[in-house]
């Protein structure tokens, strides 16, 4: 079977500076992969290539075999098969709660009203907020615009999703809500690649990670052998800055997080 | 002649209503251009493509360094000497009014649009909008707060400033008057009256973009 997701020697400069270098990365459809590296390492820039929010330089890029970066890709028509979400929700502020779901599925897929409508429900009962159907982003705390956020993307029937850190932003508290909706999808077998710190989530629920130091991938592993041997110096070195962080008294723990 | 004020003015109501109706004409056509132009000039400064900035530099300056009666001298005059192209004062007023107004709006939809957080955008993308739709649904509608009240002030400028197209020969409300008086020596009259049509003209305008401003200031 071929992968659904094939970056093949990519690379992607911002001016002079080269922020991914010679990117191999296969992802076949179902699979949950995450991505680990340090600050400033691409793993943001990788995933926005993949949406068409970054050009990419040079390399080649497929989505379930047809390649996006030749001229002519319809940018708008991946963007439905990959949908995205954002550390900081980026919630549309004057539109209800069913108005950010409906937009896409009505002014982009041109899809019925009640049938669109009656999926955003559905979604919405199964990330408990339902009843928030009707009140504006604002009047939401950010583990409840999260949620939201991902339905949004959901509503569109995507085949892939792309997380971006999406519980950097929250309070503690709010993660967990957030992180049980991504694992839901990660058993319903969906295709996902999940940019987070929360190694813990990304222990239990990737089959891959993928470990990312100044743009280039250092070592694909599968968890549990990520986490107890990794293979690259740099990758021990930032396993033992998480482990260091955890072990801490908790108070010092939010201090430096 | 007129003996009193109440005859005189029913007298020369009709006059001074025919200027009145040239002013809010010109006044309303060079709001309307003033706006399409503006959100166009918003959106196009908001692309971030250089050529085109570069381009709306150069018009916003020219609005801004020469004097919106200069700009009507040169269209009026101007375009048949050197173009062979005359248009009559009416619409030279409203086309200078116009691209003015609309070089100023366009600054104020540009800081409204630039202050939206960039999330905004990246978002509507990802959920595949065009960029027609991202402006229409998510952009736009989000600036519209910021840019109104700013955008309602300039509406009366553009009326106050519409008197100018008198230059080039537009009867408009102020020049009515003029007429009245050269007839009647009536200046307190008409001038009384010409202040009170202003007034109530613009003082709804500006009074509801103070309201509007404190409406949505927390919002
Ligand atoms: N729009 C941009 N213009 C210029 N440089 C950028 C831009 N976006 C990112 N970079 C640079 O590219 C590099 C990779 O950034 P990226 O955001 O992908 O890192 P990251 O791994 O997601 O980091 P973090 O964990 O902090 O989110 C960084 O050095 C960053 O400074
Ligand atoms: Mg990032």
């Amino acid at each position: 079977m071929s992968a659904l997701i094939e970056f093949q020697g990519f690379n992607k400069f911002f001016g002079e500076q080269q922020v991914l270098e010679q990117i191999d990365l296969q992802v076949q459809a179902g699979e949950v992969v995450v991505i680990l590296g340090p600050s400033g390492c691409g793993k943001s820039t990788l995933l926005r290539c993949l949406n068409g929010l970054e050009q990419a330089h040079s390399g080649s890029l497929r989505l379930d075999g047809k390649e996006l970066l030749a001229p002519g890709t319809d940018w708008r028509q991946v963007r439905q098969r990959v949908g995205m979400v954002f550390q900081s929700y980026h919630l549309f502020g004057h539109m209800s709660v069913l108005d950010n779901l409906l937009l896409g599925p009505l002014k982009v897929q041109k899809r019925e009203r009640g049938e669109a409508q009656a999926q955003a429900e559905a979604l919405l009962a199964r990330v408990g907020l339902l009843d928030k159907r009707d009140v504006f982003p604002r009047q939401l705390s950010g583990g409840q615009q999260q949620r939201i956020a991902i339905v949004r993307s959901l509503c569109m029937n995507p085949e892939v999703m792309l997380f971006d850190e999406v519980t950097a932003a929250l309070d503690p508290e709010m993660v967990k809500e957030v992180l049980q909706v991504i694992q839901g999808l990660a058993r319903e077998g969906m295709t996902l690649l999940i940019v987070t710190h929360e190694m813990a989530f990304a222990r239990a629920v990737a089959d891959r990670i993928v470990f990312m130091e100044a743009g280039r991938i250092l070592e694909q592993n599968p968890p549990e052998r990520f986490f107890t041997q990794p293979q690259s110096a740099r990758a021990q070195q930032f396993l033992e800055k998480f482990s260091f962080v955890e072990s801490l008294p908790k108070t010092l723990h939010k201090e430096l997080s | 002649m007129a003996s009193t004020g109440f005859e005189l003015l029913q007298v020369s109501l009709p006059q001074l209503a025919a200027g009145a109706l040239q002013t809010l004409s010109i006044s309303a056509l060079g709001i309307f251009f003033a706006t399409v132009g503006g959100v166009l000039y918003g959106v196009l400064a908001n692309l971030g493509k250089r050529p085109v900035n570069i381009a709306l530099q150069v018009y916003l300056e020219l609005f801004r360094a020469i004097p919106v009666l200069v700009w009507l001298y040169l269209v009026f005059f101007g375009l048949p000497i050197f173009f062979g192209l005359s248009i009559p004062s009416f619409w030279c007023a409203v086309l200078v009014l116009g691209l003015w107004g609309a070089s100023e709006v366009g600054e104020v939809v540009r800081g409204a649009l630039r202050s939206l957080p960039r999330g905004q955008r990246e978002a509507g993308l990802s959920i595949g909008l065009s960029g027609w739709q991202l402006y229409g649904y998510v952009l736009l509608p989000q600036a519209l707060k910021r840019m109104t009240p700013p955008t309602i002030n300039l509406y009366t400028r553009i009326i106050k400033t519409s008197s100018l197209a008198v230059l080039i020969g537009v009867v408009e409300v102020i020049k009515a008057g003029q007429q009245i008086i050269e007839r009647t020596y009536e200046s307190v009259l008409i001038y009384g009256a010409l202040l009170l049509f202003f007034f109530f003209v613009c003082y709804p305008l500006s009074a509801a973009s103070r309201v509007l401003e404190r409406r949505w200031a927390h919002t």
